[in-house]
């Protein structure tokens, strides 16, 4: 019954949509503004019946009716409550359910907070948005119904994959989704911008707010799944350049390109065609990345069991709207005027160049992802571009990018003194220098090149801090000025400063561990010790439990470091009955911003067992610097100018004006 | 500066930009590229040792040897030639004999495939897809490899590594 229902929702939904796709239309065609007006109506009750289905299907999963066959695939009675619930979209038919819910989810809310928007950019934009859903939810009913009922329901499930049982399953693909889904608005912003022929400031206005909430949850997403693949897959590694990572990693590239380019829009009316085109690039990678990890082109852990129908649908839905929209882009893009002059050397010169720089790089990785498949198909010989390609080309594109990073927010706009920025940035060059050479000196050997990554990383929080100090006046000015100047900075600026120091941040973590990370792989008897980076760690003995679903084996360690004794780590490894297969959980410790990992391999037969021990220095830092750039997005979300909702200062300048 | 030579500026040094993007990538290209190759393909093109590609077959069953210190040799066969392949280090928890695997490394001078990655990539049938592809164009595909597929299988992947880059999940 509750099958039923979830799946007559989701009819429902489709029917909705497809309204929503045609009638706003011809409303605004016709200046109707009741005909208009519902899409306001039909996108609520989108999310409303979504939401149902999305329910439904939770509720099977935590009832474990077997006579689903969703459920009976991927659940078992036995498994925690937590995992019922994440494992709903911890496979192919759950996950396009889930994807729609947070594409009907941003659709409610541009409908429910959409009041100030103009009538016809509201009509335009839902609609636009109701395209993209009516094509996914044909995609789920035709090809991919999570309501499937099997005829003799089988007693016990099938249990979920083992890797993803873990609590990273719970938060990594919704925030991803959150993010990749999230781009669909300012991908239906632009495409109503360019069906209305018009566009200016205020426009840029309402993007960024949408942009940057997509790219706070897809910066978290991405963070929390190599995070999670660290910790899971028990080797220690943190990102593989797999075409899955990549898939989500361009979105992210584009869509910072986005942010700062709706920035110099929003600011100085410039750069609107190329604010578009950018806008429908971000969501065209957000479709492709779901069309490389559904379609099973790739094989990867996030990869569900596919069938060749699925990946004909999805290209299908790829080509229409990717082709679709950049035809109109085409047609369209020259009737916006440009606006807005500046200086090579300026604010907007500077993001003109974060934008070629991230896009380029951007462009590299769709190279690397899309060529060996290109090759299988064209020339017929298999290969695979891994992280020497990316070493070699994306690296230096970033290399660049972080160098000009701090000069960025100091310029000026419309004309900015070089000069002027480079002598105020002197500390921070020297500090990054110092570091240099202080690592330098205290590493001797290595890489030659670490040093310098670390001295770039520290020039990049160094500059975000001098930027501060500049605006707040510090050691300028008396202090108690400082501070009223800080708490009268706008919160905008404060998110510039904490996101580019978050860059700085993840690169010394990214250099530190891969550059020094000790390795140590032996097999250990009980009362073995193993010294790793000035560690002891003790194997004290073998044990084994029962887990809900799995039988594990705990393998217990006393750490200590010179004689004090620390910590006691107990990876295990555990034993799934029901797919017959086995996972490694991975045992860390913490000590500042380093980290010790143990994982397990097999028991030998004199009854030793196989470990592989890192010390990782630094490794947290990797996380913490997305964080930082997160919660930098955060505070200039919460920025007066961007608040959805807050009154506008001349309410007059906000309804959108032809462009001149 | 007028606004034409602003744009030009700008148009340039997006040129440059693209240029610089250009070369990088035609110079990662010609080193960094990691073909695959099965036991046959091997024996056939004469791989020169030292070149670094990816092994992929089945595990030949009664090979696995394990020595000291976590050292491990196995074949690696396709039906039509075997390579002894040596690794040291943990295997992945989805290793077996008779099963599918894609190893990363070089030949050594003696012929043997020294393995510094061992990938168990692949789905509960125990086939990565790129050794599922080989064998069927050499005509070696048995329809049993696939048949526990048609329950609705879901991947689990899990990679051993003997350095610290380049595997893929």
């Amino acid at each position: 019954m509750i099958a039923e229902a979830g799946h007559y929702a989701l009819v429902l939904a489709l029917a909705l949509a497809l309204i929503q796709s045609f009638v706003p239309m011809i409303g605004a065609r016709l200046r109707d503004s009741a005909l208009m007006n519902v899409a306001r109506s039909t996108a609520l009750a989108q999310l409303v019946f979504v939401g149902a289905s999305f329910i439904a299907l939770v509720t099977l999963h935590v009832n474990s009716d077997f006579s689903v066959a969703n459920v009976y695939e991927n659940s078992h009675s036995m498994k925690p409550l937590i995992y019922k619930i994440t494992g709903v979209w911890g496979n192919h038919e759950g996950s396009m359910l889930l994807w729609v819910s947070i594409l009907a989810l941003f659709g409610g809310l541009v409908a429910a907070f959409g009041n100030n928007l103009p009538l016809s950019l509201r009509a335009h934009v839902l609609a636009v948005q109701a395209w993209i859903a009516s094509a996914f939810y044909l995609f789920i009913l035709i090809t991919s119904n999570p309501f499937l009922r099997i005829v003799n329901p089988p007693i016990e499930g099938r249990d979920l994959n083992p890797v993803l049982q873990d609590i990273g399953l719970a938060v990594h693909p919704p925030m991803l989704y959150l993010g990749y889904v999230g781009f669909s608005i300012s991908f239906s912003f632009a495409i109503a911008a360019l069906i209305e022929g018009r566009i200016d400031a205020a426009w840029a206005r309402w993007v960024r707010p949408w942009t940057l909430v997509a790219w706070i949850f897809l910066t978290l997403g991405i963070a929390m799944g190599s995070y999670w693949a660290y910790y899971e897959l028990g080797w220690g590694g943190w990102w593989f350049w797999d075409p899955v990572e990549n898939a989500s990693l361009m979105p992210w590239l584009a869509g910072t390109a986005l942010l700062h380019s709706a920035l110099v829009m929003e600011k100085r009316n410039a750069l609107k065609v190329w604010t578009i085109l950018l806008s429908i690039l971000t969501f065209s990678l957000s479709l492709l990345g779901t069309f490389l990890v559904r379609s099973g082109v790739i094989t990867s852990v996030h990869a569900f069991a596919n069938d060749p129908t699925r990946g004909v649908f999805i290209l299908l839905i790829l080509c229409l709207f990717i082709g679709g929209s950049l035809s109109l882009f085409a047609g369209r893009a020259t009737s916006l005027k440009q606006g807005g002059l500046f200086a090579p050397i300026s604010r907007e010169g500077a993001l003109v160049l974060n934008n070629l720089l991230l896009t380029v790089a951007c462009a590299v990785v769709l190279f690397g992802t899309l060529y060996p498949l290109a090759m299988e198909v064209l020339a017929d010989f298999k290969m695979s571009v891994g992280a020497p390609f990316y070493n070699l080309s994306f690296v230096p594109l970033f290399v660049l990018l972080l160098l000009a990073v701090p000069f960025g927010p100091m310029l000026a706009w419309k004309r900015g003194d070089l000069l002027g920025v480079t002598q105020r940035l002197l500390a921070a060059g020297v500090a990054g220098l110092v570091v240099i050479a202080i690592v330098w000196a205290w590493t001797r050997g290595g890489s030659a090149l670490a040093p310098l990554a670390i001295g770039l990383g520290v020039f990049v929080i160094a500059g975000a801090a001098t930027d501060l100090a500049e605006r707040t006046g510090l050691f300028r000015l008396p202090f108690a000025t400082t501070l009223r100047r800080a708490r009268g900075l706008p919160r905008s600026a404060w998110g510039t400063v904490f996101a580019h120091a978050g860059l700085g941040v993840a690169l010394i973590g990214i250099v530190c561990e891969t550059t020094w990370n000790t390795e140590y792989i032996a097999t250990m008897k009980p009362n073995d010790v193993a010294q790793v980076a000035g560690y002891d760690l003790k194997l004290d003995g073998l044990l084994e439990r029962q887990g809900p679903n799995y039988r594990e084996m705990i393998a217990q360690f006393n750490v200590s470091r010179d004689g004090e004794a620390l910590s006691v780590m107990t990876p295990s490894k555990r034993s799934f009955t029901t797919r017959g297969s086995s996972t490694t959980e991975a045992a860390l410790l913490t000590r500042g911003a380093s980290q010790l990992y143990i994982s397990l391999g097999d028991v030998t037969a004199e009854g030793a067992i196989a470990v592989r021990i890192y010390h990782k220095p630094l490794v947290l830092m990797i996380w913490w610097g997305p964080v930082l750039m997160a919660f930098g997005g955060v505070l200039s979300l919460s920025d007066r100018r961007l608040r959805v909702g807050a009154p506008k200062p001349a309410r007059a300048k906000q309804r959108l004006q032809p462009a001149e | 500066m007028t606004r034409k030579q602003r744009r030009m500026t700008i148009i340039g040094g997006s040129l440059a930009v693209l240029a610089l993007a250009a070369a990088l990538v035609l110079n990662a290209l010609r080193d960094s590229i990691v073909f695959f190759s099965t036991p046959t393909m091997v024996a056939e093109n004469h791989v020169q040792p030292g070149k670094r590609f990816r092994l992929g077959g089945l595990v030949q069953p009664g090979s696995l040897q394990r020595g000291d210190n976590l050292a491990v040799t196995f074949e690696v066969a396709d039906g039509g030639a075997k390579l002894p392949v040596a690794y040291k280090g943990i295997l992945p928890d989805l290793f077996r004999e008779g099963q599918g695997v894609v190893a990363e490394g070089a030949l050594d001078a003696n012929g043997v495939f020294k393995a510094d990655t061992v990938l168990a990539k692949h789905d509960e049938t125990y086939m990565p897809k790129d050794v599922a592809d080989a064998l069927k164009k050499q005509g070696h595909w048995k329809d049993d490899y696939g048949a526990q597929a048609a329950g609705g299988a879901k991947p689990a992947a899990t990679t051993a590594q003997g350095n610290s880059q380049g595997a893929v999940r």
